[in-house]
């Protein structure tokens, strides 16, 4: 099993959901996170006052899935996440020890 | 009282200095039930217009507090008037035009019956309570996010007493030093504006910077309250300036058109210079230009015609921008949301341009034997001499009230923010 964590565009976060139900994922977690890469941050202005704004809005998606599904559901992301311009974001693959489900007790891949 | 002016249809100027007691003993309907909207209307530039406009700059941390602040003033203001306020502001001079006497002190004499000009003097009073109101609530733009609450309400009853009330009585009571000279102030440029730009970096400076300024971030955190308490106080103007003829009449009907004219004005002159310096016109920016644009209009209000209400609106945009530039960016006073480049500055270049536009673009013209340069000079007299009492009695109040109690909060309750610490509230639970 694959834990695969997505940090993306927020407004591509629709477009993901639906590309990831299509391909078989039945559940995610989304987080709204901030942070910086190299699109690096953006200057705003009050009255002539600037201000650099380090840390840039995110959604973060975290989904676990059996190891046959994994590739399709990478795909799956940076398909509909990509803009092609800086900031589209990161993908981090983790191996996945165990997966329980609470309400009946499943594990492993019957729990994902 | 404030200047009323009787024109006549060619524009000429009729017994503009004719103190109103000595008018009629009888309330006009018209007259009255304008006034009784104005009072609602200024009020409402306070509560919520100036509020929200002020809560929406600050940081999150911060929004209680200046809510809290503006509502504190009206309570406590509201109070002082009713003892003392209004008798030092419009009662029969004490000596010299300088203060009022304390003969109508608790509204001694404010009767159903007693009118002051065609409206019933409980009209009246009221009226300009507003304004004493809304003076020491635009000051807590100066020391915002920094001041104890506790400090902030001494600091202001003692400025209404020494600074709010006195310059009234100077400029718009019958025996008032510069009423007698002529000076015009339609509306409060230098009573109101002047004043509270002043005080705001004067207050500014004594209290020091907040912690991190100009290094740190510290955006408004609500721009969206912002515009809506900018655009309350748009509409509260009408009566701000329009109320001030203290009457239902062609003054009153052009002191709103012009108003109107200078706002819109100011508003598009802003954002043009944040467009060509910036190359974003913002949404802060152009209700800034609008504040700009109704603060130097205030004094001209009753004396200047649409066309000169363009060239007001359009200077007090431009004026006020660089002013803001250079306090923020070279001076680096921080004047937390910029009282004194806009109002201060505004109201002072108001007052001179009232004279100029009283005689150009269709302005009401000067009493007879006045000079443009004569009623010029009068108008620097009256700016600089509120300019000077005020910084002097701000500064002083301060550190008396410093002596009283501790006017900053402590540096971490500074950082915490002022809505937990002062007041043991959030203002989002969300």
């Amino acid at each position: 099993m694959k834990l695969i964590t997505a940090v993306v565009k927020p407004f591509r976060l629709d477009d993901i959901r639906n590309a990831l139900a299509e391909v078989g994922v039945q559940g995610m977690t989304v987080t709204e996170v901030k942070g910086f890469g190299r699109q690096r941050g953006h200057t705003e202005l009050y009255r002539g006052a600037e201000y650099v704004v380090d840390f840039l809005p995110k959604v973060k998606i975290e989904v676990a899935v059996t190891d046959d599904l994994a590739e399709r559901v990478i795909e799956a992301i940076i398909e509909a996440a990509k803009t092609g311009k800086v900031g589209d974001g990161k993908i981090f693959v983790t191996n996945l020890e165990q997966v329980y489900r609470i309400r009946t007790g499943e594990t492993g891949d019957q729990a994902v | 009282m404030k200047l009323r002016c009787k024109l006549l249809p060619a524009g000429l100027l009729l017994g503009c200095l004719t103190p109103m007691l000595a008018a009629a003993q009888t309330a006009d309907s018209g007259d009255t039930a304008w006034l009784m909207t104005s009072t609602a209307l200024v009020l409402f530039m306070t509560l919520p217009g100036l509020a929200l406009f002020y809560g929406g700059l600050v940081r999150t941390k911060n929004v209680l507090s200046v809510l809290m602040q503006c509502f504190a003033i009206c309570c406590a203001i509201t109070l002082l008037w009713y003892v003392i306020g209004y008798s030092l502001s419009f009662g029969p001079t004490a000596g010299g035009g300088v203060v009022g006497d304390l003969s109508r002190a608790l509204l001694a004499g404010v009767t159903v019956d007693s009118v002051s000009g065609t409206i019933p003097e409980s009209v009246f009073v009221m009226f300009q309570l507003t304004f004493a109101i809304i003076t020491p609530a635009l000051v807590i733009g100066g020391f915002a996010e920094r001041m104890r609450f506790s400090a902030m309400l001494i600091f202001s009853l003692l400025w209404a007493l020494v600074v709010y009330f006195p310059v009234a009585h100077w400029v718009w009571a019958s025996e008032g030093w510069l009423f007698a000279q002529g000076f015009r102030d339609f509306a409060g440029g230098a009573v109101v504006h002047v004043n509270a730009g002043v005080a705001a970096v004067v207050a500014a400076l004594v209290l020091g910077r907040r912690k991190g300024f100009p290094e740190e971030a510290m955006p408004p955190h609500n721009l969206t309250m912002t515009v809506a308490g900018a655009s309350m106080l748009w509409v509260g103007w009408f009566g701000f300036n329009g109320g001030s003829a203290v009457a239902a009449n062609g003054s009153a009907g052009m002191a709103i058109l012009v108003t109107h004219i200078s706002a819109a004005a100011g508003s598009l002159a802003w954002m043009s210079m944040e467009w060509i310096r910036f190359g974003k016109p913002s949404v802060l920016g152009i209700v800034t230009g609008m504040v700009a644009g109704l603060g130097t209009i205030t004094p001209a209000s009753g004396f200047v015609g649409p066309t000169g209400a363009l060239f007001i609106g359009l200077i007090a945009g431009v004026v006020c921008f660089f002013a803001t530039q250079f306090m923020k960016r070279k001076l680096k006073i921080d004047d937390s949301l910029d009282v004194f480049p806009v109002h201060g500055v505004g109201g002072f270049m108001g007052l001179l341009l009232t004279a100029v536009f009283s005689v150009y673009a269709g302005g009401v013209g000067l009493p007879e034997g006045q000079t443009l340069g004569g009623q010029f000079v009068v108008q620097l007299t009256g700016a600089l001499a509120t300019v000077a009492w005020c910084a002097v009695a701000t500064f002083v109040l301060l550190k008396l009230t410093g002596v009283v109690t501790k006017l900053r909060a402590e540096t971490d309750d500074e950082r915490q923010g002022l809505d937990l610490t002062q007041h043991d509230e959030r203002g989002y639970n969300l």
